[in-house]
């Protein structure tokens, strides 16, 4: 009862001076919009990068053969030392397909798949006529095709002898298609064409056409984007020249079953004991997804944390002004606080409707702060390309967060209010 | 003590504290008693002390010695918060400056004391409706103090004395900053209420004539009282009228 009354007497005090409330709400609405906006982007950033990376395989790990840490070899050899150079990968650091056959045999249920690709070209076009689309030549392995699982609208998908014998055929995006072909899906397959990598012609039998989808990284849509020619693995590495007996980095699928963090471990230590015991300069390192994941997060809260605890200063700076502002309207209203003694308020009452003023100056304040703090993050967020994601729990605090400030701030000049000796305060001139 | 008395003050004496060493005292020991239903009226020079005895009469301010019982209860003893409630329920104040609540309408201001006394929306917005037209002020009890008149804002003022029904009525100079045909409607509510609902009233004026009305006069000169008269209203002459 007395709690609406109050709320409204606030209201009608904060709407007679609304300069001077708005003034006074401006440290909590600056400080609540930068903390809503830094949350905001932090939260979408979040959500997006773990998206990606979901979509890149959470269950992933990847594995890779790296300089062996040199602190045990190097201490009598002082010029390597710190660096860790010992000398240049060879074919006898790679890891062959055996060596991967062996591997998937001795974790068959764990093991889906063994991703491989081989770059042929980044900056690729293939030309029509007169029009042209930008591609990035690529081959995938097997593995690599099954895992991607592209959605094949024309033609038809790679099949075991096009990796085994090298085939020189091809996948296009329908992108692809509807620039060069105005879209006729069916008129390409069967079709050679030519992609010009720097000066370098490479030419393929389109078997299919798949669907494109757009990456989450990247900014804006472009209507020619750059998407992927896919061929397979073997034909890439004869592009490319490659007569290496193997490969130094792999994406490993895991079963859903499998933890990774344990799994990275094994995986380490079968390449390392079996094949890498005697290697003096190279060793296979596995990094899970899920922690590289997790370091992420971790790294992006932190950030979040720092740059919210620096515009939370100016919340504690507006928290003061709402403390100066209701020491003002105190003293202002003294003689008011007097007659309302008169007629029968308790110091409690008393009290209970500064507070309340103070808690309604910064409850305002918050919510437009509020406002203010989600179109900001949207808009910066939309900048960078993505969808924002505005996170409910960051307003619940900073609900509570401004109403904690209005308690905190607004106890010191309530309790004066409520302190005051009714007649000296009916007295007051 | 004789049960149809409202105030009994006892050698009430007030100092004011105005710097090391100096103790100011504007009270020096007063002895009166006002019976129920009574209407007093207080007179004196400026500065003889009304106003620092009528705080005191209401609970505003504790005497610096001296025994004071209202309607049976030993002020002095008393803490802050059954003064709060005492003020609340037994006192209606009315100040020379109205002292309504400003951003606040008649009604509201009405329903303050009401309010503090923890009574309801609903009945104690029927009461402050009840009580506001009594003074006829029902046409503007939807407006706040800055719009009305200061005869109005006192008429606001007298409802508001009366809304939780006090025992006694304080009014300090309540004429005072109006005009003579504004201070005589006050007046007349002031009889009214002492006569119909048989309010104590205490009055504090500098108007002889008005002094005049009540049925005792008490004078204070320099924190002493010098003199007791009658005054012209007489109840038992209207009674037989
Ligand atoms: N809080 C105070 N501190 C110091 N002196 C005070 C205080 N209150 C009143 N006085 C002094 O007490 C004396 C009596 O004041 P009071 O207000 O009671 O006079 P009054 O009879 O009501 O005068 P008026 O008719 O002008 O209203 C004055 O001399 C005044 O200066
Ligand atoms: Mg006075």
């Amino acid at each position: 009862m007395l709690f609406t009354e109050n709320i409204l007497v606030a209201l009608a005090g904060l709407k007679a001076n609304i300069m001077r409330s708005l003034l006074t709400m401006l440290g909590i609405i600056i400080g609540i919009a930068s903390v809503i906006a830094i949350m905001t982007v932090g939260n979408s950033i979040t959500s997006i990068v773990n998206s990606t990376m979901q979509d890149l395989g959470a269950n992933n790990l990847e594995m890779g053969v790296v300089q062996k840490s040199q602190d045990n070899k190097t201490s009598d050899s002082g010029a390597n030392y710190g660096t860790g150079y010992v000398r240049d990968m060879t074919d006898q650091d790679l890891i062959t397909q055996d060596m991967l056959d062996a591997f998937k045999a001795e974790f068959p249920d764990d093991i889906k798949y063994v991703l491989k690709y081989e770059n042929v070209g980044e900056k690729g076009k293939v030309t029509e006529g007169s029009k042209s689309a930008n591609v990035q030549v690529i081959g995938y392995n097997k593995d690599n095709f099954e895992f991607k699982d592209k959605k094949i609208i024309a033609g038809r998908g790679f099949l075991n002898r096009d990796f085994e014998n090298a085939k020189k055929v091809c996948l296009v995006t329908d992108k692809l298609v509807e620039r060069l072909y105005n879209g006729d899906n069916d008129a390409i397959i069967g079709k050679q064409i030519e992609a010009n990598v720097g000066g370098s012609y490479y030419s393929y039998y389109v078997v299919g056409v798949y669907e494109y989808v757009q990456e989450q990284f990247s900014f804006g849509v472009s209507d020619n984007p750059t998407t992927e020619l896919i061929i397979p693995y073997e034909t890439a590495r004869v592009a490319n020249h490659n007569q290496n007996k193997g490969d130094y980095y792999f994406t490993l699928v895991t079963s859903v079953n499998t933890d990774n963090d344990e799994f990275a471990t094994k995986v380490r230590d079968f390449f390392n004991i079996n094949y890498y015991s005697r290697n003096d300069a190279y060793e296979v390192m596995v990094v899970s997804m899920t922690s590289m994941m997790n370091q992420m997060n971790t790294m992006i809260g932190a950030i979040q944390l720092a740059l919210s605890a620096i515009a939370g200063i100016s919340l504690v700076v507006g928290g003061i002004g709402v403390m100066n502002i209701m020491l003002v309207s105190i003293t202002e209203r003294t003689k008011e606080i007097g007659t309302r003694k008169a007629l029968g308020a308790t110091n409690g009452s008393i009290r209970l409707q500064f507070i309340t003023e103070s808690v309604v100056i910064c409850l305002i304040g918050g919510i437009i702060g509020i406002i203010f703090g989600i179109v900001l993050g949207t808009v910066a967020v939309k900048l960078m390309g993505y969808e924002a994601a505005v996170s409910l729990s960051s307003i619940v605090i900073a609900v509570g967060f401004s109403m904690a400030i209005g308690i905190f701030f607004g106890y010191y000049p309530a309790n004066k209010a409520a302190k005051l000796n009714p007649i000296d305060a009916l007295r007051y001139e | 003590m004789e049960d149809n008395i409202m105030l009994d003050l006892r050698n009430i004496h007030k100092s004011f504290f105005i710097g090391t060493p100096n103790e100011f005292e504007v009270l020096h020991g007063l002895n009166f008693t006002v019976k129920k239903g009574e209407f007093v009226s207080i007179v004196g020079q400026s500065g003889s002390g009304k106003s620092t005895l009528m705080n005191i009469i209401g609970a505003l301010d504790r005497p610096t010695a001296g025994e004071y019982t209202l309607d049976g209860i030993d002020i002095e003893k008393a803490k802050d918060h059954e003064l709060s409630a005492l003020r609340n329920k037994k006192i209606g104040f009315v100040f020379q400056t109205y002292n309504l609540i400003a951003r606040t309408n008649a009604l509201k201001n009405v329903e303050l004391p009401m309010m503090y006394a923890g009574m309801g929306r609903a009945e104690r917005t029927e009461r402050a409706k009840m009580l506001l037209a009594e003074v006829d002020m029902t046409d503007r009890m939807h407006h706040n103090p800055d719009e009305l008149s200061g005869g109005q804002k006192q008429r606001v003022a007298i409802a508001r004395a009366m809304a939780n029904d006090p025992a006694i009525i304080l009014a300090d100079e309540p004429t005072g900053a109006l005009d003579s045909a504004t201070g005589r409607m006050i007046m007349d509510i002031f009889h009214k209420l002492h006569e119909e609902q048989g309010k104590t009233i205490v009055l504090i004026t500098h108007s002889p004539e008005l002094s005049q009305e009540t049925e005792r006069i008490i004078t204070l000169k320099d924190g002493n009282i010098i003199g007791e008269s009658a005054g012209h209203w007489d109840r038992a002459a209207k009674e037989v009228e």
